[in-house]
């Protein structure tokens, strides 16, 4: 199933024997719907990944995470729209789906009877990984996630974080170009948590196309070019990062700070700026572009001999995001 | 399921997932304790058993019995092993799902049919292999002991009939497993396996005492057609979404009933003549595989019984006219005959026995509504046989006594057969794109639509026909 892939560096690599359909997104969803009988689970949800892409897919529990990562490996059928995955449909091309995802799901479902050695030589061989290569990738993956010692020991002796690990190195195993990764660093210590939030730099980095479903929305920022809010089967707000807050949260608000009181500085800026709000050594304010701004209204702060501290946007979170694509659908 | 072939390719996949499967359950003491036991321990207490009772058979001159008794033995050492089978086959799917293992499993390459094959050799090899180990023991035992082998032939027989009982609970087993929501929910079902299990054993055990091996494969035959009707079931009904999205075994009758009234109604619109025209029609239609089926088996069981009417012969006496034909009239109308009490009882006995045979033909996959519905047209070819061999012609007496009633009988039993050969045949291979319920739901409206559209009204007209017209025929023909 899988041929051999020498990139630089004499590393070798495994990809799926049929080659994909040339695609300009790895994962791409159109007006998918899923219903289970009368229930709406999925509704009309598109979505388009590239190569070298993270999307942060966030929402409640039940909002159709799940049921939508489902349909995009060929595990639920789709009741109305598309979906393919590096160019092969979802519906007709099931085992090359499968062959091009890795998945991690949002409980493990490990065999606590095997040991972790086991387990990933079973699912690479599954995965169609030569012997020879079998015992190189699992080592490989063993080691860079900091397992390779606990490998020999049966699953069932693992912690929770260790579990994790295992599972998204399964997931990881065959290469795959699309990973789906549920959770993916839930029950880690922080050093686990952030062995794994590397790799997954590493993979959008590697051209791979992820799909991060997650409640930690610090991560979810960090990590994804784009995101997703999902709600009772929903896309209420999607885009980039940045678009994103300034479609929900308002244009970006900068801040200004001194080292010693204002003494009428704001009312010289007004020209300038929209000021929001001001305190005894700070001011926020408005532009309709910032970055093009900055240059003008520094060089007036230093005409005006002003105690200037630090130029900065004020921190929009991705959770205020969140909050308001919620309020404003619930309205 | 997704239809393929089993390349070897695809056997080495299967066969990856029935190791794995293998070594994890050689893990699990709860497995390997009672294997052991049964492999080791048990084939070496028959062996005593067998010894102490040949000995104790022999002081007393009954030496048939201890003969008996050891090849009865070798068929229970066989069997005992295999149940450990039910256990592990029960649990396949259904098991991995509560351990939410199932799913990075269903997200692999694995074809269906892969992930199928591979389950099922996983359940049936370990036991299968124990109770091979334990035939051996055992024999091995009673050469040391008594200086007894077995003939080749029934050897062959056990043997088979082992490895056939161990994939029939296994089959069966798997499909519960794709069916359910919870372990606990497939071991309740599985008294559909252990109680069917259980009374063939019984059966089988009368035989071997009976001495009547040749019967032995008359059941594997019937084994090895069960097992191929389940793994057909179950191939036909594994479905990756069903198994994944199902979370509840919930009955909902009010839905079931809604779902087949609405199949039952189809697009009628309130009119009964639209209903016969498109909704009775179209069942018919979809019936015609069936019917040519049922009406073989009708044929079928004509030949059946004219063949055995030379075996059991009835006495020339029996036919004597002249006697038979005086006081014929008074002595039928005494069988309720030429009233209409009596077009009520016929009317009630024929749906009964339609009833009955659907009841039966439902739980064996229609297999028993055929053998039953069969059945009046095996006694036709019986008493036509019988009438030949007493000299008369039977054609006359098939005109006669048959064709003024059976002319609607026998078409109405080869549509409620068809109709019920076909409830049962949706449990092993429901319409593509339906679930079980929803392919069962509406196979059952098909039914409801054959037998009260079409049999009934057949068989109320056909009643008339046998209590007034037919009787009146033969009493004119034999006066």
């Amino acid at each position: 199933m899988y041929v051999e892939r020498r990139v630089p560096g004499d590393e070798v690599t495994f990809v799926p024997r049929h080659s994909a359909p040339v695609a300009v997104f790895m994962i791409e969803a159109r007006n998918l719907s899923k219903y289970f009988d009368t229930f709406c689970a999925v509704e009309s949800v598109s979505l388009s990944v590239a190569a070298g892409e993270v999307l942060a897919l966030l929402g409640p529990n039940g909002a159709g995470k799940t049921t939508t990562v489902r349909m995009l490996t060929s595990i639920l059928r789709p009741t109305s729209g598309s979906a393919t995955i590096a160019g092969h449909d979802v519906v007709r091309h099931p085992d090359e789906v499968r062959a091009n995802v890795g998945i991690l799901t949002e409980h493990h479902g490990l065999y606590l009877r095997s040991s972790g050695h086991e387990y990933l030589d079973f699912f690479a061989e599954l995965y169609g990984i030569p012997a020879d290569r079998r015992q190189r990738r699992v080592r490989e993956l063993l080691e860079r996630f900091g397992m390779a010692e606990a490998a020999p020991r049966r699953i069932g002796e693992y912690s929770k974080g260790m579990r994790q690990k295992l599972a998204l190195i399964r997931a990881m195993l065959h290469d795959p170009p699309v990973l789906l990764l549920d959770e993916p660093t839930s029950a880690m210590d922080p050093q686990s948590a952030k062995l794994v939030r590397d790799a997954i730099a590493d993979l959008r980095m590697d051209n791979r196309a992820l799909i991060l479903c997650t409640h930690n929305l610090a991560e979810a920022e960090s990590l994804a070019d784009s995101i997703a809010i999902i709600r009772k089967g929903r896309i209420i707000a999607s885009g980039d990062t940045g678009a994103l807050k300034d479609q929900l949260l308002g244009p970006a608000l900068m801040e200004l700070r001194f080292s010693a009181p204002l003494n009428g500085v704001a009312d010289s800026l007004s020209d300038l700026i929209t000021i929001a709000e001001q305190g005894d050594t700070w001011l926020h304010y408005h532009a309709p572009d910032p970055a093009a701004l900055a240059p003008r209204l520094l060089n007036r702060l230093a005409q005006l001999n002003a105690p200037l501290l630090t130029l900065s946007e004020v921190p929009r979170s991705l959770e205020a995001v969140y909050l308001k694509a919620v309020e404003e659908d619930e309205r | 399921m997704t239809t393929a072939t089993l390349s070897p390719s695809r056997l080495s996949r299967a066969w990856i997932i029935a190791r794995r499967e293998m070594r994890d359950g050689l893990r699990d003491w709860r497995i390997i304790a009672p294997i052991l036991v049964l492999t080791l321990f048990f084939p070496a207490l028959m062996n005593f058993t067998a010894s102490q009772a040949v000995q104790f058979v022999t002081d007393y001159g009954a030496p048939v019995i201890g003969e008996r008794l050891i090849p009865f033995l070798l068929m229970i050492v066989g069997f005992f092993p295999i149940s450990v089978s039910l256990v592990i086959a029960l649990e396949s799917f259904v098991g991995e799902k509560e351990r939410f293992s199932l799913e990075p499993l269903l997200a692999s390459p694995l074809s269906d049919i892969e992930l199928y094959v591979g389950k099922m050799a996983a359940a049936t090899a370990p036991p299968l292999l124990a109770a091979y180990l334990g035939i051996v023991v055992y024999l091995v035992g009673l050469y040391l002991t008594l200086g007894w082998a077995p003939p080749l032939v029934l050897l062959t027989q056990i043997v088979i009939l082992t490895t056939v009982q161990a994939t029939v609970m296994v089959s069966g087993a798997v499909v519960i497993s794709t069916q359910t929501t919870s372990v606990r929910a497939a071991n309740l079902l599985a008294s559909f396996i252990i109680i069917p299990m259980a009374l063939l054993v019984q059966g089988e055990s009368l035989i071997m005492f009976w001495a009547r091996y040749d019967v032995l494969w008359v059941i594997i035959f019937g084994l090895i057609m069960v097992n191929l009707v389940l793994i057909r079931m179950g191939v036909r009904l594994f479905n990756r979404e069903e198994l994944l999205g199902r979370e509840f075994d919930d009955i909902n009758l009010i839905a079931g009933t809604k779902a087949c009234w609405r199949e039952f109604v189809g697009a009628a619109n309130g009119s009964l003549f639209r209903w016969y025209q498109v909704e009775v029609v179209g069942a018919l239609r979809r019936l015609r595989w069936p019917m040519a089926m049922m009406t073989l088996a009708c044929i079928v069981g004509y030949g059946i019984g004219y063949y055995y009417a030379s075996v059991y012969t009835f006495p020339k006496e029996l036919f004597n006219l002249s006697e038979i034909s005086q006081g014929l009239r008074d002595r039928l109308e005494q069988f309720g005959l030429f009233s209409t009490r009596g077009v009520g009882l016929v009317v009630f006995q024929n749906v009964r026995a339609v009833l009955l045979a659907a009841a039966f033909g439902m739980f064996t996959f229609g297999v028993l509504a055929m053998v039953i519905l069969m059945l009046p047209t095996t006694l036709a070819g019986y008493f036509a046989g019988q009438v030949a061999l007493a000299g008369y012609n039977p054609v006359l007496f098939l005109l006669a006594f048959i064709a003024p009633h059976g002319i609607l009988e026998i078409p109405a039993a080869i549509l409620v057969g068809a109709a019920t050969i076909n409830l049962g045949a949706s449990l092993i291979s429901p319409p593509p794109g339906k679930t079980l319920g929803d392919g069962w739901l509406a196979a059952l409206a098909d039914w409801l639509k054959i037998f009260l559209g079409l049999v009934t009204p057949m068989l109320v007209v056909a009643a008339v026909l046998e209590v007034f017209v037919t009787p009146s025929i033969i009493v004119a023909l034999l006066s």
